[in-house]
C-alpha cells in the first residue's frame, strides 16, 4: 500500500495563455483532512477541477495509489472513487432525497426494473449511518443548503468514494450546521476517507484539518501539519509577496463627502454597513467573495435597495429605489460580470455605450443618433477602446476591451460617484495598468470612486482608504498608511466573535 | 444568529411549505377537482352530457391526443419540445393510407407497424439534429414541422385519400369494439401504462427526469445526456406514427392538412397536466387528466350553447392558469424555504 492515496506532481495549467497553475505538487494520505488554502485566484479551484477530471493538466502527472492515471472527464474520476462537493450544489431539484443519492445508478431488479424498495431502504440505511435525519421522499428543491450538502455527502459515500473534495462547504451554513458537518467529516476520516477541504476560514482549517497546503498565484508555497502552524503563519504564507508600484494612485486631497451610507441593512446580504466617500477619493472595499461587498454596491445603485439605513448623496438624503434614479443622482456602477450585467454582447459599441443616456439623445421618443454616435465615439476614444469601428459587436472584443467599453459607457453619463466591482478581473496586465491609470486620473479630477476588489495588491495600491467586509458586516476600516495585507486578510477571515461583534 | 438562517439540520421545513409541496406533488388533485366542478356545472345545464355514449365519444376524441401528449410530455420533461408532431401525423397518415389503398388485403397490424416505423425514422431525424447537431429543440422541430409538412405535399402531389379508397378493416382498426371499448381507447390506455412504467420503473425513464431537472448534474452523475435526449425524440416519433395510423383510420382519410395545428394541443395537454415547462417534472396521470380536460371542453361547449369559436380561447386561458399556478406554487414553496 502506498503512503499517498493521491499524488499530483508538478501540475501546470493555462487558460488562453494565462498560466493559472505552475508546477503545483500535492499529496493526499488516506484518512486525513487536507486543507487547501490560498487567496481568490490562487488556483485552488483549478487544482480541484484537475483532480475531478473537469480539466486536464497541460503538464504534470497524477498518481492514484501509486499508479499513474489520466482522467478524461468527470465520469472517469468518479469511477476511480473521487467525489466532489462544489460550492454550487449539483442536486436534481425535482427528484427526491433518495433518488438524488442514487441518480444514474438506481438499483434494478434482474429484469431491469428500478427497485424502488431497495433504493429507499439503502438510502435510509446510508443516511442513518451518516447520522442524518431527512425525509427520503422530500424533493431536493425544498431542502435547506445544509440538508442539500448532506445529500451530496451521502451520494459521495454511496459510490464508496475514497477521496472526498469539499469546496467551501461551510460558506452558507450556520454555526450549528457547521458543527454537524465537521462531525460527519471526522467520522468519514476515521473510516479512512481522504478529504480535501477548501475554506477561507482559517479557524475552521486549524480546527478540522490535519495538514494544510498553501497556494499563491498559481504556485505551490508550502505544506504543513496544522499543529505546527498559527493563524498568522498561514496568512503570511498566503500573502507572501511584496507590493510593486504597478498601481499609480496619485495623491489627492479628498474633498467634501459626496456619498454617505449609514447602517445599511438588507437581511441575508449585509447588516449595518456605514461609510463615507469623499470627492477625489478611492475607497477600497475588500473582503472575500460572498462577504456582501457586491450586495452593498447593488443596494446603493438601487438594484436591490436596502431595507433599513440611510443614504446621503452630496448632503441630501435620498431613497434610491431604481438604477435610473441612481444615474440621475450622478452615480454609475460598473458590475463585476461584464457579460451578464455590463454589456449587451450582440449590440454594436455605439449602442452599448449610449444605453444609459438614451433619454438624453431622444426627442419626443425619437433617437437623434448623430449626437448618440458622437458622444459614444468620444467616450470610446477617451478609454482607448481597440475596435475596428463603432459598429463592431461588443462580443467580438477581447475581455480587456470589453471592460473598457463598460467603463466608457458609464463615463459617458459623467458620473460624480463611480462604483467599480472587480474592475480588473480577468483582463491582461496592460489593460489593467490602463484602467488603474484612468481611475487615478478620474479621482484627481474630483470623481469619488468606490472600488470592490478581491486582489489585495490592487486594494492596497489604489485605495486612499480601505473598508473590509466579512459575512455582511464591516469588520475593519484602514487608512492608506495603516493598511497592510495581513490586517486586511485578518479582518476578512477572522471569526466575528473574536473581534467582539455579536451576530 | 439572525432570523434569516435556514432551518437547522435534520428538521423538516415549515408546515406552510409542506402544504405547498403537497399541492405541487399532487397537482393531479387540483386538475381532478377542476374537472369535477366542470362536469357538474355542464351537467346542470345539459344533462345529456353525463350519458355513457357521450363519455365514450369524449374518450374516442382524446385517444390520439393522449398518445401524442404523453410523448410530448417526455420531451418537455427533458427541457425540450417537439413541434413537428402534427406534420409527422400528416406525413405518416398519408404514406400509410397510400400503402393501404394499394394493398387492401394487407393485415392491419402491418399498417400499424409501418406507421410506427415511419414515425421512428422521422423522430430519429429530429433526435440527430438536436442531440448530435446541438440545435435548440424549438428551432430544430420548427424546421422539421415545415419539412415534414412539405413532404406531405410532395408525396401526395396535393391529392387526398378518401374514405371509399380505404378497406373496411382499416377503418375499423380505430373504431372496432371487440374488447368492449373502441380499439383506439384501448391502445391509448396501453400506451399510458407502458409510458408510466417506463418513466417510473426504468433507469432510462429516471434519467429523463434527472436531465430535465439539472442537465449539468446529470452529466456529473454519469448519465449519457445526448443519448437520452436522442431517445425521447425517437420515442416521440414512434408514438406519433402510431397516432397517425389511428388518425387515418378514425377519420377515414388522409389529407394534406391532416393534423395541422395539433402540436399545440399536445403541448397544452402536457402543460395543463402539470408537466413543468422548465423540465424535470411531470406525471402520466397528470397528462391524462390534461387531455381529458381538453376533451371535455371540446365536447361540452356545443352542449351548453357556447360557440366552438370560444374553444381555443378557453384552452388558452387554461394553459395560462396552469402555468401561472405552477410558477406561483413553486416560488412560494422556495421562498418559505429561505
Amino acid at each position: 500500500m502506498n503512503e499517498h492515496i493521491l499524488e499530483l506532481k508538478r501540475i501546470s495549467k493555462s487558460f488562453s495563455g494565462v498560466e493559472v497553475l505552475h508546477e503545483v505538487s500535492f499529496a493526499l494520505r488516506p484518512g486525513e483532512v487536507h486543507a487547501l488554502l490560498g487567496e481568490n485566484g490562487a488556483g485552488k479551484s483549478t487544482l480541484v477541477k484537475i483532480v475531478t477530471g473537469v480539466h486536464q493538466p497541460d503538464k504534470g502527472e497524477i498518481f492514484l495509489n501509486g499508479e499513474p492515471v489520466h482522467f478524461g472527464d468527470a465520469r472517469e474520476s468518479r469511477q476511480a472513487g473521487i467525489a466532489a462537493i462544489y460550492q454550487e450544489l449539483s442536486l436534481f431539484p425535482d427528484l427526491d432525497v433518495a433518488e438524488n443519492i442514487f441518480a444514474g445508478r438506481q438499483p434494478v431488479t434482474p429484469g431491469g426494473r428500478v427497485n424502488w424498495g431497495q433504493l429507499y431502504a439503502e438510502a435510509g440505511k446510508l443516511l442513518e449511518s451518516l447520522g442524518v435525519k431527512l425525509d427520503l421522499k422530500q424533493k431536493a428543491r425544498t431542502l435547506s443548503i445544509a440538508q442539500q450538502q448532506m445529500v451530496e455527502i451521502a451520494r459521495a459515500f454511496s459510490i464508496h468514494a475514497r477521496i472526498l473534495i469539499m469546496d467551501e462547504p461551510t460558506s452558507s451554513l450556520t454555526l450549528h450546521e457547521v458543527d454537524e458537518l465537521f462531525g460527519l467529516v471526522r467520522r468519514l476520516r476515521a473510516e479512512g476517507t481522504a478529504i480535501i477541504f477548501i475554506s477561507h476560514r482559517l479557524e475552521e482549517i486549524l480546527a478540522l484539518a490535519d495538514r494544510v497546503t498553501v497556494l499563491r498565484d498559481g504556485s505551490y508555497v508550502a505544506t504543513h501539519p496544522t499543529k505546527e502552524v498559527t493563524r498568522y503563519g498561514l496568512i503570511r504564507l498566503m500573502v507572501g509577496r511584496t507590493i510593486t508600484d504597478l498601481f499609480p494612485k496619485q495623491d489627492v486631497t479628498a474633498g467634501e463627502v459626496v456619498l454617505k451610507a449609514e447602517n445599511l441593512t438588507r437581511p441575508g446580504s449585509f447588516y449595518k454597513v456605514s461609510f463615507e466617500l469623499r470627492r477625489g477619493e478611492i475607497l477600497g472595499l475588500a473582503g472575500l467573495v460572498g462577504s456582501g461587498r457586491t450586495n452593498v454596491a447593488r443596494a446603493i445603485f438601487g438594484v436591490e435597495p436596502p431595507t433599513a439605513g440611510r443614504i446621503q448623496v452630496e448632503g441630501r438624503e435620498v431613497k434610491i429605489t431604481s438604477p435610473q434614479y441612481a444615474i440621475e443622482l450622478g452615480l454609475a456602477y460598473v458590475p463585476e460580470d461584464r457579460q451578464l450585467h455590463g454589456l449587451i454582447p450582440a449590440m454594436p459599441l455605439t449602442s452599448n455605450i449610449s444605453l444609459p443616456m438614451l433619454p438624453h439623445y431622444a426627442q419626443m421618443g425619437w433617437l437623434r443618433d448623430t449626437r448618440e454616435r458622437k458622444s459614444a465615439y468620444d467616450a470610446a476614444r477617451q478609454m482607448e477602446v481597440r475596435a475596428n469601428n463603432m459598429w463592431q459587436l461588443a462580443r467580438e472584443l477581447s475581455g480587456g476591451n470589453q471592460q473598457k467599453v463598460v467603463l466608457a459607457k458609464w463615463l459617458s453619463t459623467q458620473p460624480r460617484i463611480l462604483i467599480l466591482d472587480e474592475p480588473t478581473r480577468g483582463i491582461d496586465v496592460g489593460t489593467k495598468a490602463a484602467v488603474h491609470a484612468l481611475m487615478s486620473k478620474l479621482a484627481a479630477e474630483g470623481m469619488a470612486i468606490l472600488m470592490i476588489s478581491s486582489e489585495l495588491p490592487e486594494i492596497l495600491g489604489m485605495s486612499d482608504r480601505v473598508i473590509v467586509m466579512r459575512e455582511g458586516r464591516v469588520t475593519g476600516t484602514f487608512s492608506r498608511a495603516e493598511a497592510t495585507q495581513e490586517k486586511i486578510i485578518s479582518a476578512a477571515t477572522q471569526d466575528v466573535a473574536t473581534i467582539g461583534i455579536t451576530l | 444568529m439572525t432570523a434569516q438562517n435556514p432551518p437547522a439540520l435534520g428538521t423538516s421545513p415549515g408546515t406552510i411549505s409542506n402544504l405547498l409541496w403537497t399541492l405541487v406533488r399532487f397537482r393531479e388533485a387540483g386538475i381532478s377537482v377542476f374537472i369535477l366542478i366542470l362536469v357538474v356545472a355542464i351537467t346542470l345545464r345539459s344533462p345529456s352530457f353525463l350519458s355513457v355514449d357521450n363519455f365514450e365519444d369524449i374518450l374516442l376524441n382524446i385517444s390520439i391526443l393522449t398518445i401524442v401528449a404523453l410523448a410530448q410530455a417526455m420531451v418537455i420533461i427533458t427541457r425540450g419540445i417537439d413541434l413537428s408532431v402534427s406534420s409527422m401525423i400528416g406525413l405518416v397518415a398519408m404514406m400509410v393510407a397510400f400503402v393501404v389503398k394499394q394493398n387492401p388485403e394487407m393485415p392491419v397490424l402491418f399498417a400499424v407497424l409501418l406507421g410506427m416505423a415511419l414515425g421512428a425514422v422521422l423522430g430519429t431525424f429530429n433526435g440527430l439534429i438536436i442531440a448530435v447537431g446541438k440545435v435548440p429543440p424549438i428551432i430544430a422541430t420548427l424546421g422539421t414541422l415545415s419539412i415534414y409538412r412539405g413532404l406531405v405535399f410532395f408525396y401526395s402531389q396535393g391529392t387526398w385519400i378518401n374514405s371509399f379508397e380505404l378497406p373496411k378493416s382499416f377503418k375499423l382498426l380505430s373504431k372496432g369494439t371487440p374488447l368492449g371499448l373502441p380499439n383506439m381507447v384501448i391502445v391509448a390506455i396501453v400506451v399510458a401504462v407502458i409510458v408510466y412504467y417506463f418513466l417510473n420503473y426504468t433507469r432510462t425513464g429516471r434519467d429523463i427526469f434527472a436531465i430535465g431537472s439539472n442537465p449539468d448534474a446529470a452529466q456529473f452523475a454519469g448519465i449519457r445526456k445526448q443519448r437520452i435526449i436522442f431517445l425521447v425524440y425517437l420515442i416521440s416519433g414512434l408514438l406519433t406514427g402510431l397516432a397517425a395510423v389511428l388518425w387515418a383510420s378514425r377519420f377515414e382519410s388522409a389529407q394534406t392538412n391532416t393534423g395541422l395545428g395539433f402540436e399545440l394541443q399536445t403541448v397544452a395537454a402536457s402543460v395543463i397536466g402539470g408537466v413543468s415547462t422548465g423540465g424535470g417534472a411531470g406525471t402520466v396521470p397528470g397528462v391524462l387528466l390534461g387531455a381529458l380536460l381538453l376533451g371535455i371542453i371540446q365536447n361540452a361547449l356545443p352542449l351548453v350553447h357556447i360557440s366552438p369559436f370560444w374553444q381555443l380561447a378557453v384552452q388558452g386561458v387554461l394553459i395560462l392558469v396552469a402555468v401561472v399556478t405552477d410558477n406561483l406554487i413553486v416560488r412560494r414553496a422556495q421562498r418559505t424555504q429561505k
